[in-house]
C-alpha cells in the first residue's frame, strides 16, 4: 500500500496526506471529491488540535499563573491535577444555563456558538509544515486580520443580548478598543508584509527561510506593536477592560453560565494559540528554525514557537495592572499608531532601495535589521518617557515628618 | 428626529467583586463618566453597639473583633484602652509592650491586606494580593502562637492582654522584623515603578487637606492628603510617647499618595516593634480586674489609631455590669463619607481604585 509506506515519517504529516491524494487518483476520482476528502481529513486534524489544545491550556495557564502568584495551583483531580480541565467541563455542563426573561434569546445563545467560527477558521491558513497547510490562500494575511475584527460584532452581540448594564459597558468597550487596536495591529503587519512582498502565510516563511532570518530582527518594532496590539484584541490583562473583573465584574459575558460560559472561556483560550500561531508564523519562521526542522518535525516547532508566545501572554496576565479605558484608547492612537506608521515608512524606504539598487540580501539585511532595532529602541524609549511625563510632578516617596503639624484640639479628658 | 437617551444607572455592589464586602454604590452614567454617585451601606449591619448593651464589659471585647475583622487587635486595644480610663485601672508595663508590639504587626497585616487588594483594584489579577497575604501570613502565625487564633483575635483584656507570648516568639518575631523590610523593598521595586499602577492611581481621587479635614478623615486617607495627624503623636495613649517613629504624609492627596503612605508606615510599625522588642520588660501581663468588673458610673471618649485611621470609643456606664451606652466611631464609615466627592466626575474604572484606596471593611462600616 502506497499509503502506508510512509506513515511513519512524522516529519511531515502533509506526506501521509500527498499519498492519499494518489491513491484516490489511482482509484479514479474526480479533483472535487480529492479536495473534499483532503480537506475534511485538514479539518478535523485542526479541530482536534484546537479541541485538546484549549484542554490542555486551561491547565497550563492555572498552572503558571499560580507559580506567578506564589500558589500551588490546580492539583488534585488526576496526576499534577491535569484532570482539572475535564472535571470543570464536567462541572460547566451539569450546570443549568440561564438566560435573563429580557434578553434577546436567540442572540445570546448564538452568540457563543458563533464566536468559535473566527477562531478556528484562522488556523486553516497556518502553515504547520512545510506542506502542512489546509488553505495556501495568497491574501492569508488579510484573510486572519478579516477574521479578527469579525470578533468584535460577535461579542457585541453577547453583550448586547445580555440586556444587562455592566455587558453593555463591556461590549461598548470592547467596540472602542478593537477598533482603536485594528489599525495599528495592521500597519504593523504592513512592515511584514512589505519584507515579504507577499500577504501568503507560506510565502512569509518561505521568505524567512530563503533569507536565513527571522522577521522579528527586521521588524522588532512591528512585533511589539502587534504583540500588544493582540493583547488589546485579545482581551487579556493589561488591557482585559472588556471583562475588567474588578470593575465591570465580568463584562460582556456576565449574564452567561453554565456550558454558554464555558464556552466562552474556551474560544479566549482558542484566541490566544490563534494569535500566538500567528505571532510565531510571521515573526518567529514558523516551522523554519535554522535548520533544526531537518532533525525535528515542523510541527513541532511550530507548537513549540506557538507556546513560547503564549508564555509571554501568560506572563503579562500574571504581573500587569489593567489600563483604563481612555489610556488603553490613548496608548492605541498615540503611541502605537505613530509607531507603526513609522515603521511602514521606514521599511518602505528600506524595501526601495533593496530592490531598486538590486543589492545582495547578505548585504542590506544585517544592515537595515541594526537600524529598524536601533529605530525601535528609541522610539520605545521616548514615547515611554514622553507617557509618564505628566506623572512625575509629585515625588513617589511621602515626605516623613517627625511631629504633627496640624492644630490640635482639645485632648481628651479620662 | 432627537434621541431619546436616559442617564444608565448601575448599582455596584452589594455582590460585586470590589467592594471589599456588601458595600453597595449606586452610580448615574454618562458613557463611562459618573456623573453622580450614592453610597447605600447597611448590608452587613448586625447591631453589635446595641447588643452591647447587654453583655458585661468584658463579654463585649469579642465584638470589638468582629467590627474590623482584618484589624481586630486593634479594635481590643481600642475597646480596652476606653474601659480602663473609665474605670481608672492600671496596666502592668509588660502588657503595655505587648500591647504596642501586637497592635502594630497587626496594622502592618492590615496596610498589607489594603495594599494588595487595592493593586487588585487596579486590575493586577491577584498577583500583588497573593504576595500580601504571604507576609501577612506570617504575622498571623505570631498571633496563633500567642493566643491560638489567627483572625478574631479576642487577646486583649481589660487591665491587660490574656497571655504571655510563649518563648519561641521573640526569635520568630526577630526573623520576622529583619525580614519584611526586605520584602517590601521588593514589593516597590515591583509596584512603585510600574507604569501602568502609577498611570491608573496618580491625580485619581485627589482631596485637597482642607477636604479631608473637613469630612473628618483621619489615618492614611488624612495623611495622604497631606495632613501630619497621627492619634498616636498627637494624643499619645499607651506608651507610645516612648518610642520614635515619623509620620508619612503624601503630596498630592491622590490614591498613588494613600498607596504610598500605607507602604512607608509599615516600615514605621516595624521601627516600632523593634524599639519595644528591645524595651520589654518582665513582669505581669495583666492587672487585677475583679470577675464582676463594674466601672464607675461616667462617660468617655477616647481613641486610637488603628490601621484605618482614628478608633474611637464611647462608652458610658451607670455603675452597671453592663455599658450603658456603647459607641464606635469607625474610621472605615467616616472615611468613606469622602467617597462621592472624589468619584463624581471620574469614570467607573476611577471609582473602583478610589474605593479600594479608602480601605474600607465593611464589617466596620456597618458594625
Amino acid at each position: 500500500m502506497a499509503l502506508l509506506a510512509n506513515w511513519y515519517d512524522l516529519r511531515d504529516l502533509g506526506n501521509p496526506v500527498a499519498r492519499l491524494i494518489e491513491a484516490l487518483q489511482d482509484a479514479g476520482l474526480s479533483g472535487g471529491w480529492i479536495f473534499a476528502i483532503t480537506g475534511l481529513l485538514g479539518a478535523i486534524g485542526i479541530l482536534s488540535f484546537v479541541g485538546v489544545a484549549a484542554v490542555i491550556d486551561i491547565w497550563i495557564e492555572r498552572r503558571l499563573i499560580a507559580r506567578i502568584q506564589v500558589r500551588r495551583g490546580p492539583n488534585r483531580a488526576g496526576p499534577f491535577g491535569l484532570l482539572q480541565p475535564i472535571a470543570d467541563a464536567i462541572k460547566l455542563i451539569q450546570k443549568e444555563a440561564l438566560q435573563p426573561d429580557a434578553a434577546d434569546g436567540i442572540m445570546f445563545t448564538l452568540a457563543p456558538i458563533v464566536i468559535f467560527i473566527p477562531a478556528i477558521l484562522a488556523f486553516a491558513v497556518l502553515p504547520w509544515g512545510e506542506h502542512m497547510i489546509l488553505a495556501d490562500l495568497n491574501v492569508g494575511v488579510l484573510f486572519i486580520l478579516a477574521l479578527g475584527s469579525t470578533t468584535t460584532i460577535i461579542i457585541f452581540m453577547a453583550g448586547y443580548a445580555s440586556n444587562n448594564k455592566f455587558a453593555l459597558l463591556g461590549s461598548m468597550r470592547v467596540i472602542a478598543m478593537l477598533i482603536s487596536y485594528e489599525l495599528p495591529t495592521v500597519l504593523a503587519l504592513l512592515g511584514v508584509v512589505l519584507f515579504a512582498s507577499t500577504m501568503s502565510l507560506s510565502g512569509i516563511v518561505a521568505f524567512q527561510e530563503t533569507h536565513w532570518v527571522w522577521l522579528i530582527f527586521l521588524q522588532p518594532l512591528a512585533f511589539l506593536i502587534f504583540l500588544l496590539g493582540s493583547t488589546a484584541e485579545l482581551g487579556r490583562t493589561p488591557a482585559d477592560i472588556a471583562e475588567a473583573e474588578s470593575e465591570i465584574v465580568a463584562g460582556f459575558h456576565i449574564e452567561y453560565s453554565g456550558m454558554k460560559f464555558g464556552l466562552f472561556y474556551a474560544v479566549e483560550l482558542v484566541n490566544v494559540v490563534a494569535v500566538s500561531a500567528i505571532i510565531a508564523t510571521l515573526f518567529l519562521g514558523g516551522w523554519w528554525t535554522f535548520g533544526l526542522e531537518t532533525f525535528v518535525p515542523g510541527w513541532m516547532i511550530f507548537i513549540g514557537k506557538l507556546y513560547a508566545v503564549y508564555f509571554i501572554f501568560i506572563w503579562f496576565r500574571g504581573t500587569l495592572p489593567r489600563f483604563r479605558v481612555d489610556q488603553l484608547m490613548a496608548f492605541a492612537w498615540k503611541v502605537l499608531l505613530p509607531l507603526s506608521i513609522v515603521n511602514v515608512l521606514l521599511v518602505a524606504l528600506e524595501v526601495f532601495i533593496w530592490t531598486e539598487y538590486e543589492l545582495s540580501a547578505g548585504l542590506v539585511l544585517p544592515i537595515f535589521g541594526i537600524v529598524n532595532f536601533a529605530l525601535a529602541g528609541a522610539l520605545i524609549v521616548g514615547f515611554g518617557k514622553a507617557m509618564t511625563r505628566n506623572m512625575e510632578r509629585f515625588p513617589k516617596r511621602p515626605r516623613l515628618v517627625a511631629d504633627i503639624d496640624v492644630p490640635l484640639p482639645e485632648p481628651s479628658t479620662g | 428626529m432627537p434621541i431619546k437617551a436616559e442617564p444608565l444607572v448601575v448599582n455596584i455592589g452589594p455582590q460585586h467583586p470590589s467592594t471589599h464586602g456588601v458595600f453597595r454604590m449606586r452610580v448615574t452614567l454618562d458613557g463611562e463618566l459618573i456623573t453622580d454617585a450614592e453610597m447605600v451601606i447597611g448590608y452587613l449591619h448586625r447591631s453589635m453597639e446595641k447588643l452591647a448593651e447587654e453583655r458585661t464589659w468584658t463579654q463585649n471585647i469579642p465584638f470589638t473583633d468582629r467590627m474590623d475583622y482584618l484589624a481586630a487587635m486593634t479594635g481590643n486595644f481600642a475597646y480596652c484602652i476606653t474601659v480602663e480610663r473609665l474605670a481608672g485601672i492600671e496596666v502592668p508595663e509588660r502588657a503595655e509592650y505587648l500591647r504596642v508590639i501586637f497592635a502594630e504587626l497587626q496594622r502592618i497585616a492590615s496596610h498589607a491586606m489594603a495594599n494588595g487588594t487595592f493593586v487588585n483594584d487596579c486590575g493586577a489579577w491577584q498577583t500583588p494580593l497573593l504576595y500580601m497575604f504571604k507576609e501577612r501570613e506570617k504575622i498571623l502565625d505570631l498571633f496563633e502562637m500567642t493566643c491560638g487564633a489567627r483572625l478574631t483575635l479576642n487577646y486583649m483584656r481589660i487591665g491587660g492582654v490574656a497571655f504571655d507570648i510563649p518563648d519561641e516568639f521573640m526569635p520568630q518575631l526577630k526573623g520576622l522584623v529583619d525580614e519584611l523590610p526586605d520584602r517590601f523593598d521588593e514589593y516597590d521595586q515591583l509596584l512603585v515603578d510600574n507604569e501602568i499602577l502609577l498611570m491608573r492611581s496618580r491625580d485619581i481621587g485627589v482631596l485637597s487637606a482642607e477636604q479631608a479635614m473637613n469630612a473628618s478623615l483621619s489615618g492614611p486617607m488624612l495623611r495622604g492628603s497631606g495632613v501630619a495627624w497621627d492619634v498616636r503623636k498627637g494624643d499619645p495613649y499607651g506608651i507610645y510617647d516612648r518610642f520614635e517613629f515619623d509620620i508619612p504624609v503624601g503630596h498630592n492627596g491622590d490614591c498613588f499618595d494613600r498607596f504610598m503612605v500605607r507602604m512607608a508606615e509599615v516600615r514605621q510599625s516595624l521601627r516600632i516593634i523593634k524599639q519595644a522588642m528591645k524595651q520589654l520588660p518582665p513582669g505581669k501581663i495583666c492587672a487585677d480586674v475583679p470577675l464582676n468588673f463594674r466601672p464607675p458610673e461616667g462617660e468617655i471618649y477616647s481613641r486610637i489609631e488603628s490601621p484605618k485611621g482614628e478608633l474611637g470609643y464611647y462608652l458610658v456606664s451607670d455603675g452597671g455590669p453592663f455599658p450603658y451606652r456603647f459607641h464606635v466611631r469607625s474610621p472605615s464609615l467616616i472615611n468613606l463619607s469622602a467617597l462621592k466627592d472624589m468619584v463624581v466626575g471620574q469614570t467607573v474604572a476611577d471609582a473602583i481604585v478610589t474605593l479600594g484606596s479608602i480601605d474600607i471593611n465593611v464589617g466596620e462600616v456597618d458594625r
